[in-house]
């Protein structure tokens, strides 16, 4: 029988990640103090920690309240609800500013990227556990709780209840695996035949950019390095996908399953699932899995008495940074570095992980290649489409009846889903979030594919009654706050989109501006360094076309407007000479 | 050449003259130049409103609300507008007032400052009132071309005006430009 | 014959290249300018300016991080590039606080060559106008964040060159910035020295000398009198023995 690691019992000391979010969590905010501490304790440069501490969201360097309330501003589990604010709301009722902690300390409010609780409507992290089903009256409560300052355990637990949603049960989800079914089975082969199993099956990439899994699995198992690495991706952040909270919930067992088969291909002894922080909320649970797969002898020494098959799998949780689901800065953050994106070529395959060959898969594929050990590939490719064989697990959420996770063989049709989650009048969907693809009502015949419409698994419904043109500055706001900073075209023109767009909003743009937008969007996508700057003005860019004349009635017929409100300009001012005469105002 | 003089307006906005004093530095090719342009409203002339000219010089930023009507004058009345040295063109040295908030500025000059006896911030509405950051004269208006320098070379000015005296887009080549 | 096997073509130039160069590597020995801010002979590629993207078989690469390899046909020069390096360099501009006229670094500052090199005249974009700290803690060295354009120079140079780490850049996104390691966070509590690499490979007047300002009178400096595209040929970072020696 298998111990479950030290290091992985005595959780806070292994990772700088943990030992800073333990600080973050007891001491509200990792001071330069602690940061000097760290810096000893890891080994770093205080730079280095000092690097980390600022690029990653849920960490503070000044103190955050007792209560700190993140909302998410996702389109579906965002705080903006029709025309109520409900973070300007409890920001009213507990008197405090968003971004600032309230004068006594006990309190913060402010607001943070899709936390995966799409089909849960609007929701918030606070004090990093998710609070669902938010609306007027709950946010009263909330207040009421936290003026009493009664603690969070004695708050409602149905408020913090996350459910499994599963609306349709396809290939993967309608799959019980016993705990090493599967493991047992592909042990009886050699790691090739396993592999070729994996080639033959078609299986690719879950998280959207659809890279031949089996293929990444042999780049892997062919490069030369001293150890080999599984890295599960769970840092889903793309807004409005919610499917591997799911999985992480009720298939974790096969999740890891799946990273022991890829371990035994590729030759790994180590495995990490990489969680995002949002999902912190998981983490005992997937410890107990663990646990318990070590018991079985699923994981650790000579697993399922196998000699020489030996593999340890660590878990390291995020701290807010929606970029770390991009594979090499996924990596990076493993190291405990910033997220940034790595230079590719080489590739994680032939240098991931600590430099050495590294498969990065998502958490669905993963699972899939479980099953597809047990079942065999002609049952995975009985389903789907000829480039995408299986299925697809989709996170429908925005303006339906039924939200919640739906598989579909590949190859369903837009319109399909939308009858299934009981959609009417749907003006647009977004498929694959902010950085796939914005669908008009007229080509809702086509289809979830690798071949037509790729997506990581958000499906975003957009009804009659949405502007959608506040969901381009969504999107817009979102690659600007998630953008790493490494290379001019993302860091500076993503928030020049968003200056630029918001300019439309206020019905101050002119054709000129449009143009420049187009301008400014291909520059973008072409000259960045990674898919976060690539994809970025996609929605922009599908906007203004698809959508072209909802964006030309908000334009003003003048030639030229100024970039700026002059007559905002001129508040400072007037307020400090306490004017308020013709000549202190500007059209 | 045409055979009507070209007629040219030129102003200061938030800026030091030092790009008015760079055009007179054409010295004798002002004699000649002065046989094809005659001025309009401009600090040579002291016409005090633009009038339909050909083409508009614009030195220094956008300051305060005044800059904004004198900008928009000049927008209005001439064909062609030049924004004219650092300044216009990104604001410049006034510019360094925008690392700061407008309100600390004001109290540093007028009611903290060394030496200060009366402190208060002149309110009257005969000034004109300050815009939160000094901006850029193309923030404001639409501008079709920039001549940058600190100042710009006198040669600049002939290279911009003497194509188009003829009529044709200036061909500014960039042998002289520099941003100081 | 073999000689042919170690050859790329640039704008239809064929240069060769030798094994484990980069583009930029072999078009800078071939005199080949490709514009660059963030990349310096002899230091480590970033990559993060992106003035060197070339078109690469229709694709968008850096120079700097991408391997030569035989038959790559290398598009530099084209309109599309140039205008995208413009935008580039005027958004590097407006990002930060670059007021030429008033900067000691003027006529010598490379984001200023690469404007005069792309025939810049304006910023084009809206100014960020950003506050960032200044630090004058140290004797010698001035660190001016406002002309910061984190092209992460300093950072390599101090690490691979000098054998310190005195910089790194911190924050995500527009909120990037240069930081200092020491316990302080101040220039002053490093151990960056007035000679080291790091101290003066600064492109703009972010890092600056102490005492030295304005000391090249105007018409004198270096982009005064030659183009950053010729310049950028002469460009090395001292070997490691050299550098023991000084």
């Amino acid at each position: 029988m298998n111990q479950y690691p030290n290091h992985c019992v005595d959780f806070y000391a292994s990772h700088v990640l943990h030992r800073l979010y333990e600080i973050q969590h007891t001491e509200r905010h990792i001071s330069a103090e602690s940061m000097t501490r760290v810096a000893n304790e890891f080994k770093m440069s205080a730079s280095q920690v000092a690097s980390v501490v600022s690029f990653y969201a849920f960490f503070y360097p000044e103190p955050v309240g007792f209560y700190h309330i993140l909302f998410s501003n996702c389109t579906s589990c965002g705080y903006q609800v029709g025309q109520l604010n409900l973070l300007e709301k409890i920001c009213r009722l507990l008197s405090v500013v968003a971004g600032k902690t309230r004068g006594d300390g006990w309190v913060s409010v402010g607001e943070t990227s899709c936390i995966g609780m799409c089909d849960h409507g609007p929701s918030m992290l606070i004090n990093g556990m998710p609070l669902v089903w938010l609306d007027d009256e709950r946010i009263t409560q909330i207040s009421c709780l936290i003026s009493e300052q009664k603690p969070l355990e004695q708050w409602p637990v149905e408020w913090f209840r996350v459910e499994s949603s599963i609306r349709k049960h396809g290939l993967l989800l309608s799959e019980t695996v016993q705990p090493g079914s599967s493991l047992k089975k592909v042990l009886a082969s050699a790691p090739q035949q396993i592999l070729n199993h994996i080639i033959d099956s078609g299986l690719r990439g879950r998280g959207g950019a659809g890279f031949d899994t089996g293929k990444k699995w042999q780049f892997c198992r062919d490069s030369a390095g001293e150890a080999r690495y599984v890295v599960c991706n769970a840092d889903e952040g793309e807004p409005g996908t919610f499917k591997d909270r799911v999985l992480l919930e009720n298939n974790a067992d096969a999740l890891f399953e799946g990273m022991a088969i890829c371990a035994y291909v590729i030759g790994a002894k180590k495995g990490y699932l990489y969680l995002r922080g949002e999902y912190r909320y998981l983490l005992d649970h997937l410890q107990n899995v663990l646990k318990r797969r070590y018991a079985k002898s699923l994981l650790g020494q000579s697993i399922v008495g196998q000699a020489g098959f030996d593999f340890d799998i660590e878990i390291v949780v995020g701290a807010g940074a929606y970029i770390c689901g991009e594979e090499s800065a996924l990596i990076e953050s493993l190291e405990g570095k910033p997220g940034i994106p790595r230079i590719r070529p080489p590739f994680p395959v032939t240098r991931g992980y600590l430099g050495q060959p590294t498969v990065v898969n998502n958490v669905e594929t993963l699972i899939a290649a479980a099953h597809i050990a047990k079942n065999g590939r002609d049952w995975f490719k009985s389903m789907g489409t000829e480039e995408s064989t299986g299925s697809k697990i989709l996170s429908v959420s925005g303006d339906c009846r039924k939200p919640g996770v739906y598989e579909y063989p590949y190859g369903v049709s837009i319109q399909q889903v939308l009858d299934d989650c009981e959609a009417d009048n749907v003006q647009a969907v977004q498929i694959g979030g902010p950085a796939g693809t914005m669908v008009a009502r007229k080509d809702f015949s086509r289809q979830i594919s690798f071949e037509d419409l790729s997506t990581g698994g958000s499906f975003l419904v957009f009804g009659e009654n949405c502007d959608l043109l506040s969901v381009n500055q969504n999107f817009a706001r979102f690659f600007a706050h998630e953008s790493c900073g490494f290379c001019t075209p993302c860091r500076v023109g993503t928030s020049l989109l968003t200056s630029s767009w918001q300019k439309i909003m206020d019905g101050r743009a002119t054709s000129l501006d449009i143009h420049e937008i187009k301008q400014l969007s291909a520059l973008v996508k072409r000259y960045s360094h990674c898919g976060l700057g690539h994809t970025a003005a996609n929605h922009i860019l599908d906007s203004l076309q698809q959508f072209s004349e909802r964006v030309e009635k908000r334009l003003t017929r003048k030639t030229f407007t100024p970039q700026i409100d002059l007559d905002a300009a001129l508040e400072a001012a007037r307020k400090m000479t306490e004017r308020n005469d013709a000549d202190a105002h500007l059209e | 050449m045409t055979d009507h003089k070209i007629k040219i307006a030129t102003t200061s906005l938030a800026g030091c003259f030092g790009c008015h004093m760079s055009f007179l530095d054409m010295d004798e090719k002002l004699a000649i130049l002065s046989e094809y342009i005659e001025f309009n409203r401009s600090p040579f002339t002291d016409i005090k409103h633009c009038e339909p000219s050909d083409i508009g010089l614009i030195e220094g930023g956008v300051c305060t609300a005044e800059n904004v009507h004198v900008l928009r004058e000049f927008r209005t009345h001439c064909r062609i507008l030049v924004a004219v040295g650092a300044c216009a063109i990104t604001g410049g040295v006034p510019a360094m007032r925008n690392y700061f908030d407008l309100r600390d500025c004001l109290e540093e000059a007028y009611l903290h400052g060394a030496g200060i006896t009366n402190p208060q911030i002149p309110n009257d509405t005969e000034l004109p009132l300050l815009l939160d950051k000094v901006y850029p004269v193309g923030d404001v208006v639409k501008i079709d071309y920039f001549l940058p320098g600190c100042p710009p070379p006198a040669d600049a000015f002939l290279q911009l005006l003497l194509p188009l005296l003829d009529g044709k887009a200036p061909q500014m080549t960039g042998e002289k430009l520099h941003y100081d | 014959m073999a000689n042919n096997e170690h050859t790329i073509t640039i704008d239809g130039t064929e240069i060769h290249f030798k094994a484990g160069q980069t583009i930029m590597d072999a078009a800078l020995s071939a005199k080949i300018y490709i514009p660059h801010l963030c990349h310096y002979p002899g230091l480590t590629p970033s990559g993060n300016c992106r003035l060197c993207v070339v078109e690469l078989n229709g694709k968008h690469v850096t120079a700097c991080t991408t391997q030569a390899q035989f038959g790559q046909q290398i598009r530099n020069q084209t309109p599309e590039l140039h205008a995208a390096r413009m935008a580039i360099t005027q958004m590097l501009f407006v990002e930060g606080n670059h007021i030429c006229p008033s900067c000691e670094k003027s006529g010598n500052c490379k984001l200023q060559a690469m404007g005069y090199y792309l025939g810049m005249r304006d910023e084009h974009y809206p100014q960020f106008n950003p506050r960032r700290e200044m630090d004058a803690s140290h004797p010698a060295v001035l660190l001016d964040r406002s002309r910061c354009i984190l092209c992460d120079l300093c950072v390599r140079a101090s690490r691979e060159v000098d054998g310190k780490n005195v910089f790194a850049i911190a924050g995500r996104g527009i909120h990037a910035h240069l930081i200092v390691n020491s316990a302080s966070g101040k220039l002053g509590d490093s151990d960056i020295a007035v000679d080291d690499v790091a101290a003066n490979i600064c492109p703009v007047g972010a890092i600056l000398i102490k005492e030295k300002g304005y000391v090249t009178p105007i018409g004198r400096r270096i982009y005064d009198q030659r183009m950053i595209s010729e310049v950028a040929f002469d460009e090395h970072v001292p070997e490691h023995e050299e550098h023991g020696n000084d």
